[in-house]
């Protein structure tokens, strides 16, 4: 096969996701080379896995949507899937970064046609439903994927099943000589845009995560209520299956916790607040309790959370989560937490319980040249031009401070432009 | 421009076998009389697309039908340059292939059907010419506080002209009356200075931005790349071109005297938050009541705010802002005591680092609570009752000052004088008459940007004043285009935030003039060359292209004629589906277009029992719903053709007529949520179908036809699995109601 051709470009952006996306597209619309650069098979990270944004509760696919209608129609955009930024050598102006390119083993030619999947019977697990469920081994990341071009997970390569996937391609879509591959290339900016990891809930001894069936996280939760999620958008438990009508958040898990993660994490209050309305919504008699330490809804968003506030099966109590068992029958999660502001303690019993858990900023990799904090988050420093960070690869935050500061470093690239 | 047609239609992906491809390719050649028409199996592939370039050099074919998958899919192949081929693209994979039975007469309808309106439609559309002016490429800043001088800054930077005006007779903002800010950088721990001082300087020398201080803008004409703003200063005024605005013009704080239950102008020792930055840059924390410096020092979070009476929204900066002052009167005197009174600490991110070691220092005292009174005792001492606190019930807190930590309004929600214009005021009152219920715009006189524009004086607020639009997806939007709001004017921020919103809108301003320049849409249909022309002697000044446009495109002659401003307008098309006569076309896109489409559905007699529906979606939402709904194989009825929409706002009621007339037995219209939670991409062109629908009855009654032909719906993108149900129900109740008596006339 021929070696993938990048082209050098003014802006590196380095992550997929809602911010990475947002500044490819919004520097390309000014006339800069994009070179976009993501890890997974398909744009949209975290983003494209939530059911809804709050507050608005939109569907995250319709922002998607545009934003993809944008990358098509603008040439001045290459967007690198399966890759990963292994080096940057230089400086502002001048940068040369090295990209790890790894194979999909499916090319341009793939319409889409899903032929290949239909032949193929070995599962994986789903990567984009975080393994709650599996997928083929031929596969389309999810239905809004894009690039909207099939996979053939590396699983399967060199067994006789790949070779079923290959006859049915009446395309020549199907390129099993693809190799891992590095190109070099040369950018003038580098925006880091490589987002964030859900804090590993199996580390909150406390909360249960792993030991109890019923017990989830927040991203868990996103996929349950999505339509093209494991259970297509209705919310059940794991164990049983069974309709989740009494559910608790516990909110700050691993959050704001010198153990755990000193800083907080943004937008879990907002986010459990929204899963309570799905939880609300696809279950009228259904009952939610939210424990919390402080309810942060900045700015407007008030009015959202006194909105599901006011709502009379949500009750929010102020008081932290102190332990959680699984009772062996029922596999109900018995939760005991304290009231703070009665001082009352409290065992209360639900369905499932979700965990509220923070953000932890994922690191870019390579030698970049920035500076992070001990959390690991990019400094913003104004004395470093030319490598900028962008939304929680900065700090923890929701979709509408990351578009916002997408567009920024966008500006701050084409600056770099500008003194090149 | 001499049009030469190709059709080129691909069999592969299941459509070859599906259908009947040379039944198809007849209905081009026979009935539409196009002198090409080629398939091939994979016409995505390089010889399937050379076919088309091929044609294109060496035949002659500028106007290209490609019949194969969904447009949105394989875009990078069928791209053309659309100032010299009109294309148009037939969905047969996705929308009926995909989710119907494969050779069947149904299905080979539908197929025809699509070819139809794919082929007229490319038939009636004409090359693009972008609009094209000369125009100006200067970056206005609207206020000269800390977002407003990093706009500036920043614009400059990307080698922009900036002029940046501002109202105060000096740089700055509320920035420069703090004494210090809360760390904002590692380790989150000591407070740092502001800055600003040096970001005065910035700006002030730097070469490519022009400063107006003291001044105002008295009127803003025009549109983006032409904007002509006139700025008055010392008594005169000088009017300069601009190209694009950005609306940083700030906030101030609640007014604390409408907060007389807690004290404000009634005890001399309750002050505010901004009293206390003035207090603490003198180095002493006195009382205003006697001089004494105060030893016990009470911060009450959220006056104002969180409270439906006064400002409902939580103003962000000013639980840290007291945190912020608390350490100044502790590092002043180690004696004094502070008490923090709250309803939720709201410090996100890195901000708990410092929040969690004010919580360490022994004299600061924070406690949840509801205040339920504060009094004074004979000293001026402050007495204030607090509610469910943490330390279980009612306690008293006695403090020798107390603080207000007063909120934030939004400078374009103050209304600074009485000039909404009597004709838009009329306009409402007309409206009331007509029963109508249409909501306006709400527009407050701000006195910040004084536009010309017939829709009113300043952008639309979007809530409580605040001027934004879609505040998760695009945020910087006000709905004037060319004008971008930034920092506390469009949402409460802490200034780390304003600042990053500053290049933000600055950077969008840029790409309002760039893309301007170059005759294209901004933002959210960024690149669109086509725009509205008007075929003025038909117009009646019926005013409702001015009146429904979201944007404010817009203006009126002293007739009543509209004047159309190319460079504000956004392509939606929701003027074309305003306008009674028709006169609004785009050279792509146009009533008598989309019209067509409708008029080339065949549709069979009565007693063939095939009943037909047309549907109308939006393309941004239901149309990709559709696509979605045909990659999982969602199977529904094959009597429904959709004609997918730049936004269902574009729905002209003669569309309906037409199609009923026809003899078509339903019409369904599916567009964005509308409402406070609006998701439409044009803000109101779901909203005004909708408010349109309701007219619909007179001309179903000139007809005798039953309303229930009429079905219009929202529809969210990842609802895709409801639209087969949404076509069978609607397909039930047209059976229900018999076929259209329309049929064959």
């Amino acid at each position: 096969m021929a070696d993938t051709k990048v082209s050098d470009g003014d802006v590196l952006v380095i992550g997929g996701g809602i911010s990475g996306l947002t500044t490819a597209v919004e520097a390309a619309e000014v006339g800069c080379r994009v070179i976009l650069v993501e890890k997974e098979p398909s744009l949209g990270g975290r983003v494209a896995r939530n059911n809804k944004y709050y507050t608005k509760l939109c569907p995250p696919s319709c922002g998607l949507e545009i934003n993809f209608k944008r990358i098509k129609k603008n040439p001045n955009i290459q967007c690198l899937t399966l890759s990963e930024v292994e080096a940057i050598s230089g400086g502002e102006g001048n940068y040369e970064v090295t990209i790890r390119i790894n194979p999909r083993y499916v090319n341009e030619n793939c319409t889409a046609c899903g032929k290949c999947a239909e032949v193929c019977v070995t599962e994986i697990p789903n990567e984009f439903n975080l393994g709650m469920d599996k997928i083929r081994a031929a596969y389309l990341p999810h239905p809004m994927a894009f690039p909207m071009r099939y996979v053939i997970a590396p699983e399967i390569i060199g067994t006789e099943e790949v070779k079923k996937c290959l006859d049915a391609c009446k395309y020549n879509a199907i390129d099993l000589d693809m190799k891992q591959e590095t190109v070099k290339v040369k950018v003038g900016a580098v925006v880091v845009a490589t987002g964030w990891n859900p804090y590993d809930a199996a580390k909150i001894d406390n909360l249960g995560f792993g030991k109890c069936r019923n017990v989830i996280t927040n991203v868990m939760m996103e996929r349950l209520a999505s339509p093209s999620g494991p259970t297509k958008g209705r919310i059940v438990r794991p164990s049983d299956g069974k309709e989740v009508k009494t559910v608790i958040f516990a909110q700050c898990a691993g959050s704001r916790d010198e153990n755990h993660l000193a800083y907080c994490s943004g937008v879990c209050c907002l986010a459990s607040l929204k899963q309570a309305t799905y939880v609300r919504e696809q279950y009228p008699d259904a009952k939610a309790t939210i424990f919390y330490i402080d309810v942060r809804a900045l700015g407007n968003y008030e009015d959202f959370y006194t909105k599901v506030a006011g709502d009379e099966n949500i009750s929010l109590i102020k008081g932290k989560v102190a332990r959680v068992e699984e009772d062996p029958t029922t596999a109900d999660v018995v939760v005991e937490a304290e009231d703070t502001l009665t001082g009352d303690k409290i065992k209360a019993r639900a369905d499932m319980l979700v965990l509220a858990t923070g953000m932890v900023p994922s690191a870019p990799g390579g030698n970049i040249a920035v500076t992070y904090d001990e959390f690991g988050f990019v400094v913003s420093d104004p004395s470093i031009r030319g490598i900028y960070g962008v939304g929680c690869a900065r700090r923890p935050t929701g979709v509408a401070q990351s578009v916002q500061d997408a567009t920024g470093a966008a500006l701050k690239a084409m600056q770099s432009m500008v003194r090149r | 421009m001499d049009k030469k047609v190709g059709v080129y239609i691909c069999t592969g992906c299941e459509i070859g076998e599906s259908l009947d491809v040379p039944a198809l390719s007849k209905v081009a050649t026979s009935e539409y009389k196009v002198p090409i028409c080629k398939n091939n199996p994979m016409l995505c592939g390089k010889e399937g697309s050379s076919l088309i370039t091929a044609d294109m050099e060496k035949e002659g074919v500028n106007t290209v039908v490609i019949a194969a998958c969904s447009p949105r899919e394989k875009t990078d192949v069928f791209t053309y340059d659309p100032t010299s081929v009109c294309m148009e693209r037939v969905n047969l994979r996705e929308h009926v292939v995909w989710c119907h039975p494969s050779q069947d007469e149904d299905t080979q309808m539908l197929a025809g059907d699509y070819l139809r309106m794919g082929i007229i439609k490319a038939q009636k559309m004409a090359p693009l010419e972008p609009f094209s002016e000369q125009i100006d490429k200067t970056i206005l800043v609207v206020g000269g506080g800390i977002t407003g001088m990093t706009s500036a800054l920043e614009a400059a930077k990307a080698g922009y002209d900036v002029v940046l005006v501002e109202k105060a007779p000096e740089l700055g903002g509320w920035m420069k009356r703090l004494w210090k800010q809360y760390p904002k950088s590692p380790p989150y721990l000591e407070l740092q200075p502001t800055g600003v001082d040096e970001k005065i300087k910035e700006v002030m020398s730097h070469t490519k931005i022009k400063v107006y201080t003291g001044a105002k803008i008295e009127k803003t004409k025009g549109a983006p790349g032409l904007f002509d703003v006139t700025i008055s200063q010392n008594g005169k005024s000088e009017t300069i071109r601009v190209g694009a605005i950005v609306e940083a013009a700030g906030w101030q704080p609640y007014d604390a005297t409408k907060l007389d239950s807690l004290g404000f102008g009634k005890y001399a020792n309750v002050v505010t938050g901004i009293m206390v930055e003035e207090m603490a840059a003198k180095g002493k924390f006195t009382r205003p009541s006697d001089g004494k410096e105060a030893k016990s020092v009470a911060f009450i979070q959220c006056a104002g705010s969180r409270d439906k009476d006064h400002l409902p929204y939580c103003s962000s900066y000013c639980c840290l802002a007291s945190l912020k002052q608390a350490k100044y009167i502790r590092d002043k005197d180690s004696d004094a005591k502070v008490y923090i009174l709250y309803k939720d600490i709201r410090t996100v991110g890195q901000y708990e680092i410092f929040y969690k070691k004010v919580q360490e220092d022994p004299g600061i005292f924070l406690t949840k609570g509801e205040i339920a009174g504060i009094s004074e005792d004979a000293e001026k001492n402050l007495v204030i009752d607090v509610d469910n606190t943490l330390l279980g019930g009612k306690i008293q807190v006695k403090a020798e000052m107390v603080v207000l930590a007063t909120g934030m309004v939004p400078a374009a929600g103050i209304e600074m004088k009485a000039a909404i214009p009597e004709e838009a005021e009329k306009t409402c009152e007309e409206k009331k008459e007509e029963g109508k219920d249409l909501p306006a715009d709400t527009i407050i006189p701000s006195d910040i940007l004084n536009l010309e524009y017939r829709q009113g004086p300043e952008p639309p607020a979007l809530r409580y004043g605040f001027p934004d639009s879609h505040y998760i997806c695009f945020p910087y939007e006000t709905r004037r285009t060319g004008i971008y709001a930034a920092g506390c004017v469009r949402q409460p921020m802490d200034s780390a935030a304003c600042m990053d919103d500053a290049g933000g809108a600055a950077f969008k301003a840029i790409q309002c003039v760039e893309l301007t320049a170059q005759g294209k849409a901004v933002h959210p249909r960024a690149g669109d060359m086509s725009y509205p022309e008007l075929y003025m002697s038909r117009c009646t000044q019926c005013k409702r292209c001015t009146e429904e446009c979201p944007f404010g495109a817009y203006n009126e002659d002293e007739k009543g004629n509209p004047l159309p401003n190319p460079t504000r307008c956004r392509r939606c098309g929701i003027c074309m589906g305003s306008c009674p006569e028709r006169i609004i076309s785009f050279k792509d896109y146009s009533v008598d277009i989309m019209g067509s489409m409708v008029k080339a559905i065949e549709v069979p007699e009565e007693d063939e029992e095939k009943p037909r529906i047309v549907a109308f979606l939006c393309e941004n939402d239901a149309y990709p719903a559709m696509d979605i709904a045909g990659r999982k194989r969602l199977s529904y009825n094959p009597y429904v053709r959709v004609i997918p929409l730049r936004c269902l706002g574009n729905v002209n009621l003669v569309w309906i007529a037409d199609a009923l007339g026809k003899g078509i037995d339903g019409v369904l219209l599916i567009g964005c949520k509308y409402g406070d939670d609006y998701q439409c991409h044009f803000i109101k062109g779901s909203e005004l179908a909708n408010y349109r629908m309701e007219k619909i009855k007179e001309t179903l009654d000139r007809l005798r036809l039953e309303s229930e032909r009429i079905r219009i719906l929202e529809l969210s993108l990842d609802e895709y699995d409801k639209l087969p149900g949404i076509f069978d129900d609607f397909l039930e109740k047209i059976e229900e109601l018999g076929p259209n008596p329309y049929k064959g006339f």
